[in-house]
Parts: structure tokens; C-alpha cells; sequence
């Protein structure tokens, strides 16, 4: 096999990591409050920009400064549901969904407010490794593997902690979870945290390899979408599978041709499959 | 609490357990106010809700179902011993206790409905139409289940269309029509009345 | 029933005086007021019957792109151009729409696929820079004065033109409003089996209002390409701009006809008054105000302003389609 296809399919599924870190946010929120944040990956450009400034701006020491990204973003999810959610709980879900878009605008523009639209980095150069004859970004390796770390510590969380058998009992049956002295509002919080901690994590990770800037969030927030709704929202494995399948899409793509014609391949492939298995593919 | 449908036995135990808001009168517990508690809190108060048709979590596993109902802090204290403790009332489904329980027989989802209740420590057991959809066979396991968690000191209130059948469990009787009671005294007494055995008992 | 006419006399008569009164700034305004209130207007005829697209950017960005690009190309007369543009955003709508509507693709997962719609053409576009220009835009060769490439320097010519659509846009919206197709799809939206039993040919009202929402979005996208003689992925096809649309159209009042029209001069008025106060010194707080005021709007005022206004009976109450 071509080397740089090889390379191409690693990187792939160095990618997918964090993008299945995002889609299990996202499908967690789905899945128990029943809202799509429109604004979660502007979430992450938020953690990103924490990252930046306290690492970068502050010299805070790199692993400090992801900690309060990842906290301070918990907390930012947290204040989303308290602010903006919760106020229209009952509401249409396209008033939901627009709730959160304005949300999106805000953080956007509150960021460009904040640190102008220039590109910043972090300014870390991390090694490249060499296996063999192919090169792997060490910054890629790292994001990969704590993506992992992160996704099998949520699986644990939710099964075998009380919070976290009641949030996957919630998703299933909201009303009676009462009944087994479960605060609704409480699980709701708790899951709006963890969301909002997944995207902290995804950021640091992201931070380590992109440059930052307020409209980072329109370059991967629809992909997010599409890889939840292919893997059937609200679906934390089909999210997971999904996010990898897409990664792979991208990364081959862009070794045929170019990355933007790799995305327009994805969403277009996206589009046709939901119209071959509308409920996502893989709906069991 | 026996009477036709629609008389409002689940709406009251909806309420007794905090589901529906109260919106008059009182609900005392021991001698305290808990009215306008809502559910979760009532759980605390020590009063547990096997719902009409189950409502078990379809996905989570038998033992998630159980672990879930000792999700309140003095529940969760004394999680292993009590479920050990309902393991032994119900056998089967320490036989079960991974399976997921939508998958589970008629019968077997009330022992799990009832044991999830049971996990939380209740003093007073709320169980609506427990015989509900089941085979005359497992209905008679399910009454003599009650006759045991009485034994045990639980208060139990159980709503049931069965009449024949839960007046040979239970101390006392309400009958309810059109949302009050009509008629109400020992099982005995009522197991007498003729108005019972002619409307309710088909005698 | 006459202080409503009164009230639209009254508005016509400001707007067709506006070109020999207002100087260019706010003409300026008033066109892209104009064309957008015709584009949101488009959407809400989808919109108003529970068909929530977040990716009607697709469509401007196809209606704009394909003239100026034979134009620039193939010398085509815009004349046969904007046709064609609408003719594929029609296509578009279609390919996208009968799939999602025979397989009950709908409230979240619609949103969706529609956004991912808008992503589609947008990367394309941006893919096909070496024709497209991409991210850096698109300028449409300049003509001067010519109707025949449909350039005018002079704001009145494309005032009028702006004016026109508009008021078209509003006949649509209002023949859709009275038509039969409305009852049919308020009964779809209701109970589609029952519409269905009823002998309403469920397939062929939504496709006709997608059809009709696309073919009028596609032709509000070339005239801003044409007006403002510039075009660029992200302002036109961009998720920004997709959700701009949706937002635009709520919070004017999805449901009413001149709702889209109030959301487009609202937020344009904003924006414009915002920068303006901001000057170049606080890039971005604009729009973060924008941001926080939209999130505002969302929670308090659901059935957007117009709405509000009428179920304050401020104006005849009209009926809410059930969710």
C-alpha cells in the first residue's frame, strides 16, 4: 500500500478521536435533555482560547492551563442549560435549536471582541514521530490517545456510578425517574457539566495541533452534527463509530484529491445515507 | 383502593407519591406535612411508587434498574446489603441481573418493578395495578410477594382491578368512585358487602 | 381589516418614495432590507408549516453564484443565468426534499440535513476556487450601465427591481397563504394520515412549497450578488447566514406576512446601528450585543414580534399551526 495512503488512514483515525470525544457530548446532551447545542463546537473555541491565554499569554504550564479549560467549560455548559435551555425547556425544538444559534453568535463575536480574528497559536512544536517510513504528528498521538482515555472514563462514569445509571435512565424514561428519587433538574446540570467537559478536553487536544480563532467552530461544528445524526442522535456508540467512518472519509479523501472536496464528499455521502437508513446507519 | 376506572385511584397515588402537585387538602406522613413535595423528595420521606405498567428502564440491565432505585443517600449507604436482600426475595432475577430489562418475561418485570421500589428503604410501598397483564399463575407469586413485604413491617397500598384476590391480602379497603370514597373498612367487611360482591367481585 | 390596509398604503407609499427622498446610505439599506425581507419571506413559506431548514443558504449561494459565474465565463446574459440558478436550486430542493419528506425526515434530524445542504454547497464553492475564487470571493465583471448583464451604478434602478421582488414575494407568500395548499398543509402538519385519507396528495403540497421557497431564495441570492457585485461562500452559504435567515423570520413573526420583512429590517437596522455606534473600535461587539439580544428574543418573544404584536390584538389574530 501507498505510504502516504497509510499515513492518510492513521491520521484519519487520529482525527476521529476527537471528533468521537464531541460526538459523545453531543449525543449525552441530546440524549438526556432532548437539545441539540448548536453552539458546542464554538464551546471548544471557546476552551481553546483559555488555553491559549493562560498557557501562551499567561505561561501558565500547559497541563494547569487545559485543567481550567476543561473546568472552565464545564462550567460554561452549566451556565448554557441554566441561561438558555432551561428557560425554554417546553418550548418548539426549533426555538431550542435557535436559542443555541444565538448562542453561537454571541460566542463568536464576544471571541472576535475579545481577541481579534488573527490566527493564534500555541506555539508548541511537538515531535514528529517516525514509524517505519511514515510520520506521525506526536501532538495527533497524544490528542488520540487522551480522546480515548477520555471516552472509555465516560463509559465507566456512566456505568457504574449512580449519577451516571441515572442519566442513561433519564434518556430513557424522563418522568419516572422521580419516583426513584432522582432530581431531574439536578441530572440535567450534571450532564450539561460532563457535555461541557467533553468539549474542554476535545479543545486542549484540538489546541495542541490547530490554530485558534472565534470561526474555528464553523470548520468542524457541522461535521460534529452530521457524524450525530448519522450515527442516530442521541446514540453514544453509533456516535462513536460514526465519528471514525467520517475521519476516514476525510483523511482518503484528501489524499485523492483535495480537503475541502473530501468534506463536500462527506456531507454529500452524509445526505445519501440518510436517505438510505434515515434513523441513522447504524440504528440497530 | 379498589373501584371502576376512572375514578381516580392512579391520579391519587400519583399525588401521595409527589408526581402530580397537591392542590388541596393535606398529605401527612407520620404525623408530618408532605404535601407539594415533589417525587424525588418524597423518595427521602420514604415513600416508594411501583408504577401501572412497570415503567422499568428498557435498556438498563436488571441490576442498573435495582441500582437506580437506591439512587437517595440512606439507600445508597446500604446499597450492597439491600441488594442482596431483594436478590433473595427474587431468585430470578439474581439469575437475570444482566439482562436488559426489556427483555424480560411479564412476571419478571414486576419482581424487578417491585424490587427497584424496595431498593430506596421505603416505609410505604405505593403498587398500582400489580397484577396488570399477567398470567394467573405469576399474579398469585406477586400477591404472595405482598403478603411478604408486609410481613416485613411495609405499609403497602396497592390499587388493584383483582378485587377477589387483593381483599385476601390486605388489612384494610377504600373503595373510590368518581374520585372519593365511598365505602371504606376491613378486608373482611368488605369481602361481606354486598355491593362489592355484586359490582366487583362478579358474585 | 381597513387599518391594516391603511398601515400597508401607508408603508408602500414611504417605499416608493424612498429613491427620490432618502440619500444613498439609506437607500442602500433599504435595498438590502428589501432583498433579504424577500429571501426570509421565502423561507417562512417553509418555515410557517414546520419545515425548518437551516440550510437555505444553499440555495442564495447557487441562485447568486451560478449567473455570475456565466457571466464572467460564458458571457451569458444574467437574463438567462438567474433562471437557471433557480432552476437548480429548484433541483436542489427536490433532491433534498422528496427524500426527507417520504421518509419522515423531520424536526431535528430535517434541521440537520438541511444545514449539512448549506455546508455541501458552500465547500463546493469553496473547493472550485480556481473557478469560484473561494474563500477570497467572487466579483462579477462590471458592465456599466447595461440591462442586458442587469448592472446598474445608479441604487434607483436596483431599488426598484428590490421593491418589485419584495412586493412579488408577498403576492407568493399570500397566494400560498389562501390558497388550498395551505389548508392541505396545515392538516398535514396536524395529522399527515388523516390529511392523507383525506385524499390530500401529502408528497405534493410539501414539494411544492419547498420548490416555491427555493426558486424564490435562489432569486433574492442573485440579486445580492448583482447589487453588491460581490460574492463569497461564507456570506452567502455560510452556516452564519443559514441561521441568519431562521432567525430573521422567528423573530419577525414566521407566521405573518410581513413577519420576515419586520425580521430583516430589524436586523439590519441593528446590526447597521450597532457598527455605527461601535465604530472600528470594538470589532465584534456588534455583533455580540446581536448575539445576546437574539437569545433574548428566543426566550421571551417565541412567536417572534409580529406574532406577539397579534396575540396582543394589535392585529387580527390568525390560528398557530400545532406543533
Amino acid at each position: 500500500m501507498d505510504i502516504y495512503l497509510l499515513e492518510a488512514i492513521i491520521n484519519g483515525l487520529l482525527l476521529g478521536g476527537v471528533l468521537a470525544l464531541l460526538a459523545l457530548g453531543l449525543n449525552l446532551i441530546f440524549g438526556v435533555i432532548d437539545v441539540v447545542w448548536i453552539a458546542y463546537a464554538d464551546l471548544v473555541m471557546c476552551g481553546m482560547y483559555v488555553v491559549y491565554w493562560l498557557y501562551a499569554g499567561l505561561g501558565w504550564p500547559l497541563a494547569l492551563a487545559c485543567a481550567v479549560a476543561i473546568a472552565g467549560v464545564a462550567v460554561l455548559g452549566i451556565l448554557v442549560h441554566v441561561l438558555i435551555i432551561a428557560p425554554i425547556l417546553g418550548s418548539a425544538p426549533i426555538n431550542q435549536l435557535l436559542a443555541t444559534g444565538g448562542l453561537l453568535f454571541f460566542l463568536q463575536s464576544f471571541a472576535t471582541l475579545l481577541f481579534g480574528t488573527e490566527f493564534r497559536n500555541l506555539g508548541l512544536r511537538l515531535p514528529i514521530i517516525e514509524l517505519g517510513d511514515i510520520y506521525v504528528s506526536s501532538a495527533r498521538l497524544l490528542a488520540f490517545a487522551m480522546a480515548l482515555i477520555g471516552a472509555v472514563a465516560l463509559y465507566f462514569f456512566l456505568r457504574r456510578t449512580f449519577i451516571g445509571t441515572a442519566i442513561r435512565a433519564i434518556a430513557q424514561d424522563r418522568d419516572i425517574v422521580g419516583l426513584m428519587g432522582v432530581d431531574q433538574r439536578r441530572i440535567y446540570l450534571v450532564t450539561s457539566a460532563i457535555g461541557g467537559a467533553l468539549a474542554g478536553l476535545a479543545a486542549c487536544l484540538l489546541a495542541l495541533q490547530y490554530d485558534v480563532h472565534p470561526f474555528i467552530g464553523n470548520t468542524f461544528g457541522p461535521l460534529i452534527f452530521m457524524i450525530c445524526v448519522l450515527g442516530g442522535l442521541g446514540d453514544m456508540i453509533g456516535g462513536f463509530i460514526a465519528a471514525f467512518i467520517i475521519s476516514q472519509i476525510i483523511s482518503i479523501g484528501g489524499y485523492y484529491s483535495n480537503t475541502e472536496l473530501s468534506y463536500v464528499l462527506a456531507f454529500t455521502l452524509f445526505i445519501v445515507l440518510m436517505f438510505v437508513r434515515p434513523r441513522g446507519i447504524l440504528v440497530r | 383502593m379498589i373501584g371502576p376506572n376512572g375514578a381516580g385511584k392512579t391520579t391519587l397515588m400519583r399525588v401521595i407519591s409527589g408526581l402530580i402537585p397537591l392542590r388541596g387538602g393535606a398529605l401527612m406522613l407520620e404525623g408530618r406535612s408532605v404535601g407539594g413535595l415533589a417525587a424525588h423528595r418524597m423518595v427521602e420521606q420514604g415513600i416508594a411508587h411501583v408504577p401501572e405498567n412497570r415503567r422499568l428502564f428498557p435498556r438498563l440491565t436488571v441490576e442498573d434498574n435495582l441500582r437506580i432505585g437506591a439512587f437517595i443517600p440512606q439507600a445508597r449507604r446500604r446499597y450492597a446489603q439491600q441488594l442482596d436482600q431483594i436478590y433473595n426475595l427474587f431468585p430470578r432475577l439474581k439469575e437475570r441481573r444482566e439482562q436488559l430489562a426489556g427483555t424480560l418475561s411479564g412476571g419478571e418485570q414486576q419482581m424487578c418493578a417491585i424490587g427497584r421500589a424496595l431498593m430506596s428503604r421505603p416505609k410505604l410501598l405505593l403498587m398500582d395495578e400489580p397484577s396488570a397483564g399477567l398470567a394467573p399463575l405469576v399474579v398469585a407469586q406477586v400477591f404472595d410477594l405482598v403478603r411478604r413485604i408486609r410481613a416485613e413491617g411495609l405499609t403497602v397500598l396497592i390499587v388493584e382491578q383483582n378485587v377477589q384476590q387483593v381483599l385476601e391480602v390486605v388489612d384494610r379497603a377504600y373503595l373510590l368512585e368518581v374520585g372519593t370514597i365511598k365505602l371504606t373498612g376491613t378486608s373482611a367487611e368488605l369481602k361481606g358487602n354486598d355491593l362489592i360482591r355484586k359490582a366487583y367481585m362478579g358474585l | 381589516m381597513s387599518a391594516r390596509r391603511l398601515t400597508f398604503a401607508g408603508l408602500l407609499a414611504i417605499l416608493v418614495a424612498a429613491p427620490f427622498l432618502a440619500p444613498p446610505y439609506f437607500l442602500h439599506l433599504l435595498i438590502q432590507i428589501l432583498l433579504w425581507g424577500f429571501i426570509y419571506t421565502a423561507w417562512s413559506i417553509m418555515g410557517r408549516f414546520g419545515f425548518v431548514s437551516l440550510g437555505h443558504g444553499a440555495f442564495v449561494g447557487v441562485g447568486a453564484y451560478v449567473p455570475a459565474l456565466l457571466w464572467n465565463y460564458e458571457s451569458v446574459t444574467p437574463w438567462i443565468g438567474i433562471p437557471l440558478g433557480v432552476l437548480l436550486s429548484v433541483l436542489l430542493g427536490l433532491v433534498i426534499g422528496y427524500p426527507c419528506f417520504r421518509l419522515k425526515v423531520v424536526g431535528h434530524y430535517f434541521a440537520l440535513v438541511t444545514l449539512a445542504l448549506g455546508q455541501v454547497v458552500m465547500l463546493s464553492v469553496v473547493a472550485a476556487r480556481d473557478i469560484t475564487g473561494g474563500s477570497l470571493g467572487f466579483t462579477p465583471r462590471a458592465a456599466g450601465h447595461s440591462w442586458y448583464a442587469l448592472q446598474f451604478p445608479e441604487k434607483g434602478y436596483f431599488y426598484a427591481i428590490a421593491l418589485a421582488l419584495w412586493l412579488g414575494g408577498l403576492a407568493v407568500w399570500h397566494l400560498v397563504d389562501r390558497g388550498i395548499g395551505r389548508e392541505a398543509l396545515d392538516a398535514i402538519s396536524e395529522d399527515e394520515e388523516a390529511a392523507a385519507a383525506v385524499g390530500i396528495d401529502v408528497m405534493r403540497e410539501k414539494l411544492r412549497v419547498t420548490v416555491i421557497s427555493a426558486a424564490l431564495t435562489a432569486l433574492g441570492g442573485a440579486m445580492l450578488g448583482h447589487y453588491l457585485m460581490y460574492l463569497n461562500p461564507e456570506t452567502l452559504s455560510g452556516i452564519g447566514v443559514s441561521l441568519q435567515i431562521v432567525f430573521a423570520a422567528i423573530i419577525g413573526g414566521t407566521y405573518t406576512m410581513l413577519g420576515p420583512t419586520v425580521g430583516s429590517w430589524l436586523t439590519i437596522s441593528l446590526n447597521e446601528g450597532l457598527r455605527v455606534a461601535f465604530g472600528t473600535n470594538f470589532i465584534g461587539a456588534a455583533n455580540t450585543i446581536y448575539g445576546i439580544l437574539l437569545i433574548l428574543a428566543i426566550i421571551f418573544m417565541p412567536r417572534g414580534i409580529v406574532g406577539t404584536l397579534q396575540s396582543l390584538g394589535i392585529r387580527r389574530p390568525k390560528p398557530v399551526p400545532a406543533e
